[in-house]
């Protein structure tokens, strides 16, 4: 099958400025939900610029679907669509005209790009805004239009970067639910996020990259786990004025009514309920202190922080 | 515009004599529609494409599969569709005040769209080195401003000492508005076909180099 997107000694150093990414190899599957992490300045939103033809490479090659950007640009960009980490319509255009005229760029004609921009206008909860200029919008409006104005043309892969970024959360829920639903329907996407509870959420695959390498490239569920160890807090009904010392775990108190613990995968967490059963203690609610996904972020990030 | 065919046409212009057998006003009046289609061709590329980089939605252009050089002939056609609109109105207005008479059609509409498509050009490529709004004024204040006003729209170049006749000669302007006077009047001060000859070359280099911009990312990628 024709990878979505093929990386090959992908390099680009910026005038006056860092190297930003030193020869990275990544492929994508047709189909895929991907998660690209990394810490500010790594070359997240480097690499995707050169993807989408925002940002000039220095060397090596990207192929969309079998397409080289350099030899066949045209149709490696027909593939594409994207949502960047910034507002990048005319704020001054009304929101149906923007979706339109997207439409138009990608060859389609008007009459079914104007169906295209109702569908997804409505799909997106931005129906009545239609008539507005983009720039009344909120913020979380904006970040729609974009999302809406990246599926317009019905692209084989839509590129997200940091699409949720400034979004409530019950705005930010319905769209990974639209986004799982268009991955299931064959859109392969590719997502850059500081959410990782988003990524882990949503993506299948993952690469982590840092200061302009790809650090860590594997599937979501062998990334989480390695994870050894993992903390968890516990709420109690009733107030703890002694916390009990258990054989195997180790319990630190946070408040009144509430208490961590650190819990390493061969052990178990059935273990640690029986424990604390014994003890008396009645457990109302527990949740991890950390995002997992987090958790390996760091020690990732942290490791390569740390050798150079 | 008007008040240049007032106060050059009629009260100063009816002070001076005729010039190449015309009355001044008729004799200024092809300079000065050819004027207005410089001006606002150059101002349409070079507002629209700067505003479209200052406010990035430069990048649905870049990001969709459309050729370099087709969203360049997009800037250019905006441009000279300005231009031409303008140059029409402006040579209605100027019917009220002179005796508009068209020596040659297709002098004249050869000269009117490809001074459009150069100056659209011209204006395409201020806009792609603009970095503020303030840059996009400073090419046609200090250079289209004093370009256009000796390139001969208000005097014969005749009337010029031999050493300054000379020297207009390396203005592009001056091709431009006798080519577009002999289109109208049928009187130029340079040969035509030389004319048409550098109006043509001038927007065969600015194409090129504006595409080469475009094909680079100059101002728009990084």
């Amino acid at each position: 099958m024709i990878p979505a997107i093929k990386i090959q000694q992908l390099a680009k150093s910026y005038k006056k400025g860092p190297e930003a990414l030193k020869g990275i190899d990544l492929n994508v599957q047709s189909g895929d939900f991907f998660a690209l992490l990394g810490p500010n300045g790594a070359g997240k939103s480097t690499t995707i610029g050169i993807i989408s033809s925002l940002v000039n490479k220095s060397s090596g090659s990207v192929e969309i679907f079998g397409y080289d950007l350099d030899s066949d640009p045209e149709k490696a960009k027909a593939c594409i669509g994207l949502v960047p980490q910034e507002f990048n319509f005319n704020q001054f255009e009304p929101v149906i005209e923007i979706l339109i005229n997207q439409a138009g760029f990608y060859g389609m004609p008007r009459a079914k790009a104007t169906e295209r921009a109702e569908h997804y206008l409505k799909k997106l909860h931005l129906w009545d805004k239609r008539k507005s200029q983009a720039r009344e919008l909120s913020g979380g409006m904006k970040r729609r239009l974009m999302i809406a104005r990246a599926l317009v043309h019905d692209p084989k892969l839509l590129i997200l970067d940091e699409p949720t970024a400034g979004v409530d959360i019950e705005i930010r829920r319905s769209m990974w639910n639209y986004l799982k639903e268009i991955n299931q329907a064959g859109t392969t996407i590719i997502l850059t996020t500081h959410y990782l509870e988003e990524a882990e959420s949503l993506c299948r695959n993952i690469a982590i990259i840092d200061k302009g390498v790809i650090v860590e490239n594997t599937s979501m569920s062998a990334m989480l786990r390695r994870l050894n160890q993992e903390t968890f807090v516990f709420d109690t009904e009733e107030v703890i004025t002694d916390l009990p010392k258990l054989e195997d775990f180790e319990l630190t108190q946070l408040s009144d009514h509430s208490f961590e613990v650190s819990v390493a995968k061969e052990k178990g967490i059935n273990k640690l309920f029986e424990a604390l059963n014994q003890k008396g203690i009645c457990v109302l609610s527990m949740r991890n202190k950390q995002n997992r996904l987090e958790q390996l972020f760091i020690d990732l990030v942290g490791a390569q922080g740390g050798q150079s | 515009m008007a008040l240049y065919f007032i106060i050059f046409g009629k009260l100063i212009g009816s002070q001076i004599g005729d010039i190449e057998g015309f009355r001044y006003i008729d004799f200024i009046v092809p300079g000065l529609i050819l004027m207005s289609v410089i001006s606002n061709s150059y101002a349409n590329t070079v507002s629209s494409f700067y505003f479209s980089r200052w406010n990035k939605h430069i990048d649905e252009l870049l990001i969709a599969p459309i050729p370099n050089w087709l969203i360049l002939a997009g800037y250019v056609a905006g441009g000279v569709a300005r231009g031409v609109i303008v140059g029409i109105v402006v040579t209605i207005v100027a019917s009220f005040f002179s005796d508009l008479s068209i020596h040659s059609y297709g002098i004249t509409f050869l000269v009117f769209v490809l001074t459009s498509v150069l100056f659209s050009l011209a204006g395409f490529i201020n806009g792609v080195f603009a970095n503020s709004f303030d840059d996009i004024s400073i090419i046609p204040t200090f250079v289209l401003t004093p370009l256009t006003y000796l390139g001969g729209v208000f005097y014969s170049m005749s009337l010029l000492p031999e050493f300054w006749q000379t020297v207009s000669m390396a203005n592009p302007v001056l091709y431009m508005v006798n080519a577009f006077r002999y289109g109208l009047l049928g009187v130029s001060d340079i040969d035509l076909s030389s004319g048409i000859a550098i109006i043509l070359g001038f927007t065969l280099v600015l194409a090129l180099y504006a595409h080469s911009l475009m094909k680079r990312g100059v101002g728009v990628k990084s």
